[in-house]
């Protein structure tokens, strides 16, 4: 299979430096909004701090793959004597938890690196470089390269909760109404 | 659709257990902005001047900003308005923190807390959702803990909580509403909540806050970034470091209090103790906050880090900030910091503001002293100076025995002891506990910041102008060469001019028409801060700020889509700012009650200081009894106001 280059995106996180002003937040969910910063609200944020104040936890977490279904079991972290939450290092949008979903759809959101930007914008907006970008090319196989995109997402979920059949039907019902 | 508001109320009838969601005027936006403005306005035409601080009719508004919520940096403030029980005056503390955006993000400008409940509850508001739910269990808690125990049982991890502490619960004029590392703590925020039973608020918000044009606010904001990068690494030359930077004072980052403890004055504002920082004070003030610091912690959209996560030894964790870092252990006259670090953990979970509750128990230790209070007001209490400090304060925030009396703060405290303690409530300014300065020679500029504004606290009125005169002409130079916040280049002359001492130095320089200049441009920045929302430690309370009158209108109109210059920017918030006037002047506010602390200076000059006001209320375009002119008024859109003054006999021949 013909190999090709790629670029590799890196978000180093500093967790120790946070000081969680959840300012990653704001930025990205105004980045992805529609159209680009026409609204802000970090509930649809693709970077979220989680935080537990007294506990001295303040943990920036990006969303990851979108998962069908939950883990069978579950895993909870002690770290420096911090008990982190349950699942509480898992990037997934899984449907045991209401974490990186759209807020009014239930969509799962994922980290698009923000696409088309130099610079991811959680990343220009952490003043405590929290958070530093990385880019480096790597050689990947041709096919790997093609990564499924946020519709091919968005349906994919849909699917699993409705079924196939009935978001075909709804999709045709709604491009019959215009 | 609405533009970086959200356009709703939250009114909740604590009596009656009815909540409306209810759609303001979108001309309120461009009468008042938001924040303290509408506030203000919505006091004016609710609240009428009968109402005392624990009627029924007392609102209680908790305000977002206009832009908190939106990506400008550290636009997180909550203004919390309401009667004060100490001032009878309209009191409007701040808090940063996280509850505000959350507000926003919940669909809501503010919530308007109406009337008192039978029992104790909490208010639990998650979007469309909102619940008056019981509170019970939660009475006795402190104030941090029980932010944690709602969101345990909300299961909401994500939830922020404004609540109160025992103090609150038994309406202490001093008590706080304390919310994550931050805190509304000037005149008894937490005392009207007691008052009306209701522990906390709780908030979680997933809603959209729109930009009216988006890009363009971005744009804004990498200006702003970049200034805000570039204080960072260059804090302003030849002032005291905590002066240095941007942001509140950074007190839990700063180790060297060799300033603080040497100029401050110790106990109840008394005693000045100028070689206190030797070696082995510093070396435990510093080793002390060096290991109790666990984290620097922010407010909401923030990149600055003015609390702090303090786990020192024994004591439960807690989050701290500003000066609350050193008043117990001053007032106490206590040479240790760790004290300060160990009580100010049980400070902030009783709720009680740091500034004035010191006071109030070095006030005690003083009249006992004095034979004012007496040994039975003392029974149990221990002979060391830490221990009778922290049995005075479980005294006062329980109301038990002398307690009751000091809960009220120094100055009713002192009027209902009588013989003689008057003379020991020596620091208040309209009823409140200042900060414990005293100094030598009058200086106008402060002078008329303390006597004027609605505010009442020294800290959240000045700012942007340095706090004295350069002593040399390079360093006067240097400061003036870079300062675009400045609203016109001519006002740099008078920095280059003012000396620290002679006859272009205080009392007689800045010119009171200078200082009129001044201190009304430091008082407008704070009113447009507290309307936006915006940490004073950002724009109007430090030196060279990253938010200025030059990006403020750019901001507001590119969030909202209103077209604001300056001139419409400044004409606003001054017609938040004289209806605010007028407000207190309603309340019975007049120029009797304009003065600092008799003490507060050595050297006085009771005929510039008349000249002073004088001048001040001319500029204002107020009468010589402090009380906005009909012309001032109407110019400003507010002829009702001037009517209403008028039929009250408050405001005569015009
Ligand atoms: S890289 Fe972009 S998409 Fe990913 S979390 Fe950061 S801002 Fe959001
Ligand atoms: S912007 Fe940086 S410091 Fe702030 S919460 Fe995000 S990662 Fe932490
Ligand atoms: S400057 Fe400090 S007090 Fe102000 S918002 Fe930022 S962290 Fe909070």
């Amino acid at each position: 299979m013909a190999k090709i280059k790629k670029k590799v995106k890196r978000i180093k996180i500093d967790a120790d430096k946070c000081n969680g002003c959840r300012s990653c937040e704001i930025a990205c969910s105004a980045f992805h909004a529609t159209p680009k910063y026409s609204s802000i609200n970090p509930a649809r944020s693709r970077i979220r701090v989680i935080t537990h104040r007294l506990k001295d936890i303040w943990l920036p977490v990006f969303a990851g793959e979108y998962a069908p279904a939950e883990c069978s079991g579950r895993d909870v972290y002690i770290i420096d004597g911090k008990e982190y939450d349950e699942c509480g290092m898992c990037r997934a949008a899984c449907p045991s938890r209401d974490l990186f979903k759209e807020p009014d759809s239930g969509l799962p959101l994922k980290c698009d690196m923000c696409e088309g930007e130099e610079k991811p914008l959680c990343v220009t907006w952490c003043l405590n470089d929290v958070l530093v970008f990385e880019e480096r090319e790597e050689e990947v196989e041709e096919e790997e390269a093609a990564k499924p995109g946020e519709l091919d997402l968005g349906i994919e979920s849909l699917t699993n909760r409705f079924g196939l059949q009935k978001v075909m039907d709804t999709v045709a019902r709604m491009s019959r109404k215009g | 659709m609405r533009y970086a508001e959200a356009g709703y109320y939250l009114e909740v009838d604590l009596a009656t257990g009815n909540i409306e969601r209810v759609e303001t005027d979108p001309k309120l936006l461009e009468t008042h902005l938001g924040g303290l403005g509408t506030s203000v306005k919505l006091h004016w035409d609710r609240v009428p001047p009968e109402t005392k601080p624990f009627d029924d009719g007392n609102l209680l508004v908790f305000s977002t900003g206009l832009l908190n919520g939106t990506p400008a940096f550290s636009c997180n403030r909550t203004v919390v308005t309401f009667i004060s029980p100490q001032s009878e005056l309209l009191a409007y503390p701040m808090m940063g923190g996280f509850w505000s955006a959350e507000l926003k993000y919940a669909g809501y400008d503010k919530i308007i807390l109406k009337n008192k409940s039978p029992q104790w509850v909490y208010l639990w508001v998650h979007n469309d959702k909102v619940e008056i739910r019981d509170a019970s269990h939660l009475v006795g808690k402190g104030a941090l803990e029980t932010q944690d125990l709602i969101r345990e049982e909300l299961n909401e991890p994500n939830a922020q909580v404004a609540a109160i502490g025992i103090a609150g619960e038994n309406k202490v004029f001093t008590a706080s509403i304390e919310q994550s590392r931050s805190s509304a703590s000037r005149l008894g925020g937490g005392a009207v909540m007691g008052d009306k039973k209701i522990k906390a608020v709780a908030v979680r918000g997933t809603k959209d806050v729109f930009l009216a044009r988006g890009a363009e606010f971005m744009e804004h904001m990498k200006g702003i970034t970049d200034y805000i990068n570039f204080r960072n690494e260059n804090p302003v030359k030849g002032v005291m470091t905590i002066l240095s930077g941007i942001g509140s004072p950074q007190e839990f980052k700063h180790t060297d209090e060799k300033w603080h403890t040497e100029n401050f004055m110790w106990g109840n504002a008394r005693v000045r103790r100028r070689d206190f920082w030797s070696k082995e004070h510093e070396e435990e003030w510093v080793s002390t906050q060096l290991n109790a610091v666990k984290r620097f912690v922010s407010c909401y959209n923030c990149p600055q880090q003015c609390g702090a996560l303090v786990s020192h030894k024994d004591v439960p964790r807690y989050m701290a900030k500003c000066f609350g870092k050193l008043t117990y252990s001053m007032g106490a006259q206590v040479d240790q910091l760790d004290f300060n670090f160990r009580i100010l953990q049980r400070a902030t979970e009783y709720g009680v503001d740091s500034f004035s509750t010191p006071q109030i128990l070095a006030f005690a230790v003083e009249l006992k002293e004095a034979g004012i209070l007496t040994d039975k007001d003392f029974e149990g209490c221990p002979s060391d100076p830490e221990g009778r400090f922290s049995w005075l304060l479980d005294r006062v925030v329980r109301r038990e025995g002398i307690g009751d009396v000091l809960a009220d703060g120094t100055y009713w405290a002192a009027k209902k002891i009588g013989k003689g303690a008057e003379e020991f409530a020596h620091n208040t300014i309209k009823k409140h506990e200042q900060l414990p300065l005293k100094l030598s020679t009058l200086d106008p500029l402060y002078f008329l910041m303390y006597s004027t504004n609605e505010k009442i606290s020294i800290t959240q009125i000045e700012g942007n102008w340095p706090q004295a005169a350069f002593p040399t002409r390079e360093q006067r130079e240097a400061f003036v060469k870079d300062w675009p916040q400045l609203p016109d280049e001519s006002w740099k002359q008078i920095l280059l001019e003012w000396e620290p001492r002679g006859e272009k130095g205080i009392p007689y320089f800045p010119t009171p028409e200078m200082c009129s200049q001044i201190v009304d441009w430091m008082e407008m920045l704070h009113n447009i801060d507290d309307a936006i929302g915006l940490c004073a430690g950002m724009g109007s309370f430090c030196l060279k700020p990253p938010y200025h009158i030059h990006n403020y209108p750019k901001l507001i109109s590119a969030a909202t889509g209103m077209d604001l210059d300056e001139a419409g920017l400044k004409k606003i918030v001054n017609r938040s700012r004289n209806l605010h006037r007028a407000l207190n002047n309603r309340l019975g506010m007049t120029r009797a009650d304009e003065k600092p602390p008799e003490d507060h200076w050595k050297k006085r000059f009771p005929e510039l200081e008349q000249k002073l006001l004088d001048t001040y209320y001319a500029y204002k375009g107020w009468n010589m009894n402090g009380i906005p002119t009909r012309a001032r008024l109407e110019e400003l859109d507010l002829k009702y106001v001037a009517d209403e003054l008028e039929q009250r006999g408050i405001l005569k021949n015009g």
